[in-house]
């Protein structure tokens, strides 16, 4: 953790606050677009470092957060089907699907197993030749490289066993989707690192060009937030929206060649629905044909037919993912939805903005600058 | 020649079996071997006394620095310590499941005895049940345990306005120790726990007349469950220094991974110790000379503002709640 230590170094975080501090005057209102940027900001107050005028909202960035209800009713519809293995991400087993969870499934008594790669999930496979396991393939283009592994390696190893229930997406479709709508009034975003490593910034280009919009891609210690937010708001200044990299540790301009090979052998773009935001072109993962031995969708097609969603009218998950309302503007917040009942996936998932809100309760206080 | 073996149900049924099962691994490992064999042990006391009982289920039952046994002998004499008991005896009952080897058994029954003699605790019933292959994990113990209160009025509900809060040293340690050997992640080897028996830094403290108000051990939920409980019993307001708050780099590292925040996970041998101001630096200085205490710090203070709230300045010198622990600690996904 030592290469960490230095971008939570007091002395400079504050001479970076101190350099923010000349912003004073200027309303901004800034989108932090992935999940791990939220729980980072409130975990370390970064908002109190800000000056008075500088907001942060947050984005469409947590993965499990825009999971679609009719994926997730899919999915929990699969575990019906006679000895089979469901395989997710940890994030996604206490996520209310319309009628149960999968928390709820396996304590009924379904096989439900939390992996930390989707390649563990070949592994129950192969140790589990007479079960069908099922991955729930949930993340942008981070995570759907490794589940490209998963498939092929399944493939080479000709398992009959293995199946993914893909619900990777792409980032840029959906910022496009949120600017286009006019519907969030953000001055700036701050772009994801972790996606950026595999598409590089240049993907990020249509940003200012189409819409004029500042943008930086930050890291997520504080430091990197920081110089992130404050090369948005000198853009805002001097007027000069561009695509800026503060993470230059990690990030190219062009993206990651093996992640992006891996991602178009398996999958096909297709279009797909995001929680709070509908249907975006383009924006989703599909199992390509030649894969398609492996796709849940297509080995369990009358069972994720069958999903029938009912959403909870009162839940604005949907609001909060794209930055319309802050999570305790929401009428269950804190009241009916908990983390320990949560009624939408944005208090459920550890990089949910309801869930960084209510653990680092609510905004931090000023009063330590 | 029992060791080769495992258990079965005949162990538990009250037979020979049973009686050759007590004596060659309970018995043989911490019993009086001249006590009588009767329903109940005799204790002698005097004084008012302190009484705990805890359960242990972890899995696994051994992982890099302790085992189930250890945690359940620490872990009782902890909880008696933090209310200013001195440990004087437990019991330890024992639900088996069918199949165990034996030779785990011994392992666990004589580890319980070292850790209860470094605890200068006896350990003098028990109990032994065995079940059904599926019906337990491997094995669970329960440990109650009783001692004699030496100090009155030390409570959660007991701390002070300028109080200090002292902690015996690094968090996270066993429950990022249990959570690496469970999965089978990163270098799980590189982290180990802490489990430990913490009488000598309590009695030490104790005997010098250090002015104790609140002890806790900081189990379950880590030290930001027990801090907001003893901020809500006690009303009154905390502020910690995230930067006095030792994390070893790879509990911090394995933390990280996990998308998980040390504060929140198990320490099995570390208190946290509430003092007055005035004896803050003297009960530091004690804490320090024992062998579980050398990376003790001064971690915050108790304030009349925000009572019944727990604030941390953070590393990069801002402020926030630490919250109550609410729910199942989720690994994360990106």
């Amino acid at each position: 953790m030592r290469l960490s230590d230095e971008f939570r170094d007091e002395s400079l975080v504050q001479q970076v606050a101190s350099r923010l501090r000349t912003y004073e005057g200027i309303s901004a209102t800034i989108m932090e677009v992935c999940g791990t940027h939220t729980m980072s900001a409130a975990r370390f107050g970064i908002s109190s470092l800000l000056p008075d005028g500088i907001t942060l909202i947050s984005g469409p960035g947590c993965p499990v957060c825009v999971t679609d209800q009719r994926d997730i009713d899919a999915f929990l519809a699969i575990g019906q089907s006679a000895d089979i293995i469901l395989c997710t991400f940890g994030d996604m087993v206490r996520v209310p699907g319309s009628y149960t969870s999968l928390e709820k499934l396996r304590a009924e008594g379904a096989d439900v197993r939390v992996v930390y790669s989707p390649t563990d999930a070949v592994n129950i496979a192969v140790g589990n030749p007479s079960k069908k396991v099922t991955f729930f393939g949930v993340g942008f283009e981070t995570t759907a490289p490794a589940t490209a592994v998963a498939i092929r390696t399944a493939r080479e190893a000709d398992l009959h066993n293995f199946y993914v229930y893909s619900c990777h997406k792409t980032m840029p479709p959906a910022l496009r989707a949120l600017l286009a709508s006019g519907e969030t009034a953000v001055s700036g975003l701050l772009l994801p690192g972790h996606v950026s490593t595999i598409i590089g910034t240049r993907a990020y280009e249509f940003i200012p060009q189409e819409f004029g919009m500042p943008c930086a891609v930050a890291g997520f210690e504080p430091l990197d937030m920081l110089l992130g937010i404050e090369a948005i708001l000198s853009q805002i200044v001097e007027e000069n929206p561009r695509v800026e990299n503060t993470y230059r540790r990690a990030v190219k301009e062009q993206p990651n060649e093996h992640a992006r090979e891996l991602i178009e052998d398996v999958f096909v773009a297709a279009d797909c629905a995001w929680r709070g935001i509908g249907v975006i072109p383009g924006s989703g993962l599909e199992i390509a044909p030649k894969y398609w031995a492996f796709d849940a969708k297509k080995r369990f097609s009358e069972l994720v037919g069958s999903a029938n969603p009912v959403s909870n009218s009162s839940c604005r998950c949907g609001d909060v993912l794209r930055g319309a309302i802050r999570p305790n503007e929401c009428a269950l917040f804190g009241r009916a939805c908990t983390p320990l009942t949560p009624v939408g996936p944005c208090m459920v998932s550890s990089e949910g903005a309801c869930a960084a809100a209510y653990k680092y309760g609510g905004p931090p206080t000023k009063n330590a600058r | 020649m029992l060791g080769e073996n495992r258990i079965t149900l005949k162990h538990g049924a009250g037979g020979t079996a049973m009686v050759e099962l007590i004596e060659d691994v309970f018995a043989a490992s911490y019993g009086d071997l001249n006590a009588p064999r009767d329903d109940s042990a005799r204790v002698d006391v005097s004084g008012p006394l302190a009484f705990t009982t805890d359960s242990f289920v972890v899995d696994p039952i051994f992982f890099p620095g302790g085992d189930i046994g250890r945690l359940a002998v620490a872990g009782t004499v902890n909880d008696l310590l933090a209310t200013g008991a001195k440990p004087i005896a437990l019991s330890a009952s024992f639900i088996i499941e069918e199949g165990f080897p034996v030779n785990d058994l011994i392992t666990i029954a004589r580890s319980m005895e070292e850790t209860a003699q470094e605890a200068n605790v006896q350990i003098v019933t028990g109990d032994t049940k065995v079940v059904a292959r599926g019906s337990a994990d491997k094995v669970f113990i329960s440990t109650s345990g009783i001692g004699v209160i030496l100090r009155n009025g030390i409570s959660g509900a007991a701390a002070k306005p300028g109080d200090v809060i002292i902690l015996t040293g690094s968090i996270g340690d066993h429950g990022a120790a249990v959570m690496l050997a469970r999965e089978k992640l990163l270098d799980a080897e590189t982290v180990k726990s802490d489990t430990a028996p913490l009488t000598d830094i309590v009695l030490n403290l104790i005997e010098a007349g250090c002015e104790i108000h609140s002890m806790r051990d900081p189990t379950r939920g880590g030290i930001g469950a027990a801090l907001n409980e003893i901020a809500k019993q006690s009303d009154v307001g905390m502020v910690l220094d995230e930067r006095a708050i030792a994390v070893k780099p790879p509990v911090a590292a394995a933390c990280e991974a996990l998308g998980i925040d040390p504060l929140y996970v198990a320490n099995e041998g570390k208190m946290i110790i509430i003092v007055s101001a005035a004896d803050a630096e003297r009960s530091l200085d004690i804490i320090k000379r024992q062998r579980y205490g050398y990376d003790a710090s001064i971690v915050g203070r108790i304030t009349s503002n925000h009572p019944g709230q727990v604030r941390i300045k953070t590393s990069i010198g801002t402020t926030r709640i630490v919250p109550p622990p609410s729910g199942e600690l989720l690994p994360r996904i990106c």
